[in-house]
């Protein structure tokens, strides 16, 4: 790792602790076509409560309409459609049971989909999410984009004190690109009272419990979700210029723990 | 302050200037040596024109109301020390009223190949919305224009992306930019356009180009064999802020299929070519995408033309044909609200101007500027064709009216004649010549012609040759 390269545009921190993560622990490739791994993968199904709980648009679900490996990537697909009483359909995946992990690594390759209303995600939440309430099990945003932002992805960290609107995060711009014409590495390092968030080669965020308002909740294994939401409160709704099916490209997904 | 010449268009024959094209060369070449590509200069205007001549800026014509006098440059830069300054004229400056030209590469051209977009930075004096930004443009072939239609300036300086939707034909482009500007969004009055730092540049921050021919729709077109030119083609691309920008391209930046080469061939050139009767749809596509929208085209096959007129030049005064000089007119159309549905389709096929009436209940012609002296002549002449089968009601009034002393519509002097033409002179998916005897007696100031179908089913028709003559 050349961490220290990047460090320069983030506030350099003489006292940064630099953890190499290089087992691997988890990988998927998605080289086996059809269904998701099922050994990795499980779903979120439905629209959960108030469009879980962010308004948003979409019922999840398992269908291959929505959710696919094939050519080598895992492809989830958001189709303007009525069913269940939804407008839009999609996919939700995590590793909730399946793959859980403190510290390490996690990184996805993704090309994403655009335009307005479009909200795809690579995030983790923590494993006891089903025994604490949420934010005190905390989240992990490692990916966030809005469609009608193409140019800009946004880091977050969520947890008790610090969440909803107000969690601590920051956004990151590429230059003279964009999100949706090319795949691009999402990933974080995160070790005992830190994590960094970086997009391709670029470290462009640090995150400590100096940053959080709140307690930090980040010392036990969390689970990972990939999904492609359709509206709701952080985006927006789709207009009529809102091009369907979207699709949001995974071409891997990579997990390593310090050795 | 440098001042720039401009070239209206009557004088832009390029004179020889053959001096742009190696500069960007730096190494000398051999003789044996052939230039693969034509420069590659992305930009087109810094502080300077630059890689072009001081005659750069070609003005539209000013016989169309172009206006000549408000180019020149000025020192409030966005960057550097000078840009463009375009006044925009009121519609009622005398010198014209819009203001609008080319900036014209004179040299061989340029390779934009390797670039996405035209970039410039622009404002106003005051928040205006400019008429045509683009380039592709060169005033003789113009094949591959790209436009962009009512910009919004603001008061400070702005960055505008127009992207090339297929920069790999623009190989040796000679249509650096082009604009026009009017005061349509000032309420008439006039202001004023700065224009800097105009480029072509690599961006790769706009993408998700969406093509399409006939606004997206699915059109259906009466045609003739013949050529077709599809010209409403159109881009839309989503930009790095995420709003969309549409763009109108030139038709060449498509590929034309047709559902049935029997009917309608697609040639090596793109051309669409009409060449029998039937029915074939004509899609595009761009860069292998499949464009939205389509033409129908119902075609009748070859064009029966109308019989071409025999009388003697000297005996005619003639409104509409392509045999004789026609007189001055101020309208085939006259668009008469609020009754009239009529609406024109004129066509021209190898040559031969034909109008076309559609939704046809009525609609007017006319002539008064000046008006026609009719006295010297006995008849009045027209070829009229009624496509499909002709309906038995077929029933075509027309009223001739002379406008009288004051040579004005109106005013209680005009007189008219009234001529009813019956189906048993018409003709169905044929032309039918008719002669009618002048009777106005006063037929010295003619100035206008009314058609009507007096409630008949005839509401298509076709209209060639008509002229008054004397026998």
């Amino acid at each position: 790792m050349i961490l220290s390269v990047f460090f320069t545009s983030c506030e350099p921190d003489e006292t940064q602790v630099v953890t190499n993560f290089t087992t691997i622990t988890m990988q998927d490739e998605f080289d086996v076509a059809g269904a998701p791994n099922s050994g990795i993968w499980g779903f979120d199904i439905g629209r959960d409560t108030d469009g879980w709980g962010n308004k948003e648009l979409q019922y999840y679900t398992d269908r291959s309409d929505n959710v696919v490996v094939e050519d080598g990537m895992l492809k989830i697909t958001a189709v303007s459609e009525s069913y269940q009483g939804a407008a839009y359909t999609s996919a939700r995946l995590k590793t909730q049971g399946k793959f859980e992990q403190k510290y390490g690594r996690f990184e996805a390759r993704i090309k994403l989909p655009w335009g307005q209303g479009i909200w795809p995600a690579f995030w983790m939440l923590g494993s006891n999410f089903d025994t604490v309430s949420w934010p005190q099990c905390g989240e992990i945003d490692i990916m966030e984009f809005k469609g009608q932002e193409p140019t800009i992805i946004t880091g977050s960290l969520h947890g008790p004190g610090y969440s909803a609107a107000t969690p601590v995060t920051k956004s990151y711009e590429l230059i003279n690109d964009r999100f949706d014409t090319g795949f691009h590495v999402f990933g974080i390092e995160w070790g005992e009272d830190y994590i960094n968030y970086y997009v391709d080669d670029v470290l462009y965020n640090q995150i400590t419990p100096e940053d959080a308002d709140g307690e930090w909740v980040f010392d036990q294994p969390f689970f990972i979700i990939l999904n492609l939401a359709v509206g709701g409160n952080y985006v927006g709704a789709p207009t009529t210029n809102t091009v369907f099916p979207q699709e949001m490209l995974v071409d891997y997904v990579r997990v390593y723990s310090a050795e | 302050m440098k001042k720039f010449k401009f070239i209206s268009y009557f004088t832009f024959a390029i004179a020889g200037i053959v001096t742009t094209a190696l500069v960007s060369c730096e190494r000398e070449f051999s003789e044996d040596i052939t230039l693969a590509t034509f420069p590659t200069i992305p930009e087109v205007f810094t502080d300077n024109p630059v890689n072009l001549t001081d005659e750069f800026f070609i003005s539209f014509d000013p016989a169309d109301g172009a206006n000549v006098y408000g180019f020149d440059t000025d020192n409030d830069a966005y960057k550097g020390t000078q840009a463009i300054k375009i006044d925009v004229p009121a519609p009622n400056d005398p010198n014209g009223s819009f203001i609008g030209g080319i900036f014209l590469d004179r040299g061989e051209g340029r390779n934009l190949s390797e670039y996405t977009a035209l970039t410039f930075w622009a404002k106003g004096s005051t928040t205006a919305t400019v008429g045509l930004f683009g380039f592709g443009t060169d005033f003789i072939e113009d094949k591959y224009t790209v436009s962009l239609e009512d910009t919004s300036l603001s008061t400070a300086w702005k960055k505008y992306i127009i992207p090339i939707p297929d920069p790999s034909k623009l190989v040796q482009e000679k249509g650096m930019f082009i604009f026009s500007a009017g005061t349509q969004s000032t309420g008439n009055l006039g202001y004023s356009i700065w224009l800097d730092e105009i480029r072509f540049e690599k961006l790769n921050t706009f993408a998700q180009a969406r093509t399409s021919i006939m606004s997206g729709l699915d059109v259906n077109r009466r045609v003739y064999n013949g050529e077709i030119i599809i010209d409403e083609t159109q881009q839309t691309v989503n930009l790095g802020d995420g709003t969309e920008l549409v763009t109108n391209i030139a038709p060449a930046y498509l590929d034309f299929h047709s559902s049935d080469p029997t009917v309608v061939q697609i040639d090596a050139q793109g051309k669409i070519i009409v060449v029998a009767a039937g029915t074939a749809t004509i899609t595009a596509s761009f860069n292998g995408v499949e464009a939205a929208g389509s033409l129908i085209v119902e075609s009748n096959g070859e064009f029966i033309s109308a019989p071409t007129p025999t009388q003697d030049a000297a005996d005619v005064i003639s409104i509409f044909s392509d045999t004789y000089e026609n007189v001055n007119i101020d309208f085939y159309n006259g668009y008469w609200k609020p009754y009239q549905t009529t609406t024109s389709a004129d066509f021209d096929v190898k040559g031969d101007n034909v109008l076309v009436y559609e939704n046809f209940n009525f609609v007017g012609q006319q002539f008064s500027d000046p008006t026609v002296d009719a006295s010297a002549m006995t008849h009045l002449h027209m070829d009229v064709f009624i496509p499909d089968t002709l309906p038995s009601n077929a029933k075509l009034i027309l009223t001739i009216k002379d406008f009288g002393a004051n040579g004005a519509d109106g005013g209680g002097d005009d007189k008219t004649q009234k001529v009813t033409i019956l189906s048993s002179q018409l003709k169905g998916d044929a032309w039918a010549s008719i002669d009618i005897p002048l009777s106005l007696s006063q037929r010295s100031k003619v100035g206008q012609f009314i058609f009507e179908n007096g409630g008949s089913a005839v509401t298509n028709l076709y209209m060639d040759n008509v002229y008054f003559y004397k026998q």
